[in-house]
């Protein structure tokens, strides 16, 4: 529960090496920092849109996919177009309403608000053999770590919003 | 494996930029051979990721020249990693980077601090028009 792992910093600590009985290999103990990739709350990072649907924008930063900015964290008013599939931000000015699209592959500012971490170690198999083992598609799609963002705020969104 | 510490220090792209380039040379403590295949991916895309960020034109020396210029401003840790790596440009990524700027800092403040930005960051924009005005001045 710590976040993405990218690479080894250093090493700052090697015990001794012990052998074990019944088992040929030497193990150490050994103190290292690692270099994780891991948002602070409220922090403000920047993406590019994925995808969008009824439940929010998904956002990528490249290195890691799993970003949702849900329904509710949108500007207000939002709303979700079927026709386009695209979340759009009823902005007014005076001479009306402007539909702002929330195009993909758009570059945006989001509030990092919330990180779920979710055990995905595959668990023990089930009582009920006897069924045939089909690899269901929607069991798997846990991910281990997802950041929950927010755009309700003025300077977050598509940057072309707020870029004049 | 046991976690001893899950934040031990804050690093900003700049830094793991250097660790990460430093790796894929092969320079780095631990050189990278065919079993690191994982290792290979990340470092990669990570580095592709930071190459779009303001952190490739940075350098050790003028990020710790930036810091002693922030220092009057009196900014938590976590809002100078911030304004590093994300550099921003206008007064409103400002407001949403440090918490109650209006209490905290006048406007004076603001567009002095985002003059110390443009300062030590500039970004290719700005280069370009350095060049332009360059050679502008050669023709004449």
């Amino acid at each position: 529960n710590v976040g993405l792992c990218i690479a080894l910093w250093d090493v700052t600590k090697l015990e001794d090496s012990y052998i074990f009985p019944g088992d040929g290999a030497s193990h150490t103990i050994v103190n290292f920092r690692y270099v994780v990739f891991r948002p602070f709350m409220d922090e403000i990072l920047t993406g590019k849109t994925k995808s969008c649907s009824k439940e929010g924008v998904y956002v990528s930063i490249g290195i890691f996919d799993d970003i949702l900015i849900p329904a509710d964290a949108m500007q207000h008013p939002s709303r979700f177009d079927d026709k386009e599939q695209l979340w759009a931000w009823e902005y007014e000015t005076d001479d009306g309403k402007h539909d702002l699209f929330m195009d993909i592959g758009e570059e945006i500012r989001f509030r990092v608000v919330d990180e779920i971490f979710v055990d995905t170690t595959p668990s023990g198999p089930d009582g009920t053999a006897n069924q045939p083992s089909e690899i269901s598609d929607t069991e798997s799609k846990k991910t281990p770590y997802t950041i929950v963002g927010s755009i309700s705020e003025p300077g977050l969104g598509l940057l072309s919003w707020w870029n004049s | 494996m046991e976690v001893v510490n899950e934040n031990s220090a804050m690093l900003s792209n700049f830094e793991v930029y250097g660790l990460l380039t430093d790796i894929q040379a092969g320079r780095g403590q631990n050189k990278p051979n065919k079993h690191q295949q994982q290792l290979a991916t990340i470092t990669y895309e990570t580095i592709k990721y930071l190459e779009t960020k303001p952190c490739k034109h940075q350098s050790e020396e003028s990020i710790t020249e930036f810091m002693k210029e922030l220092q009057s401003f009196n900014l938590t840790k976590a809002e100078k990693v911030q304004i590093l790596n994300l550099c921003p440009t206008t007064a409103v990524e400002i407001q949403l980077i440090i918490e109650e700027s209006e209490e905290r800092l006048t406007e004076e403040q603001i567009y002095k601090l985002l003059d110390i930005i443009v300062k030590y960051n500039p970004t290719e924009a700005d280069q370009e028009e350095d060049n332009l005005a360059e050679m502008d001045s050669s023709n004449d």
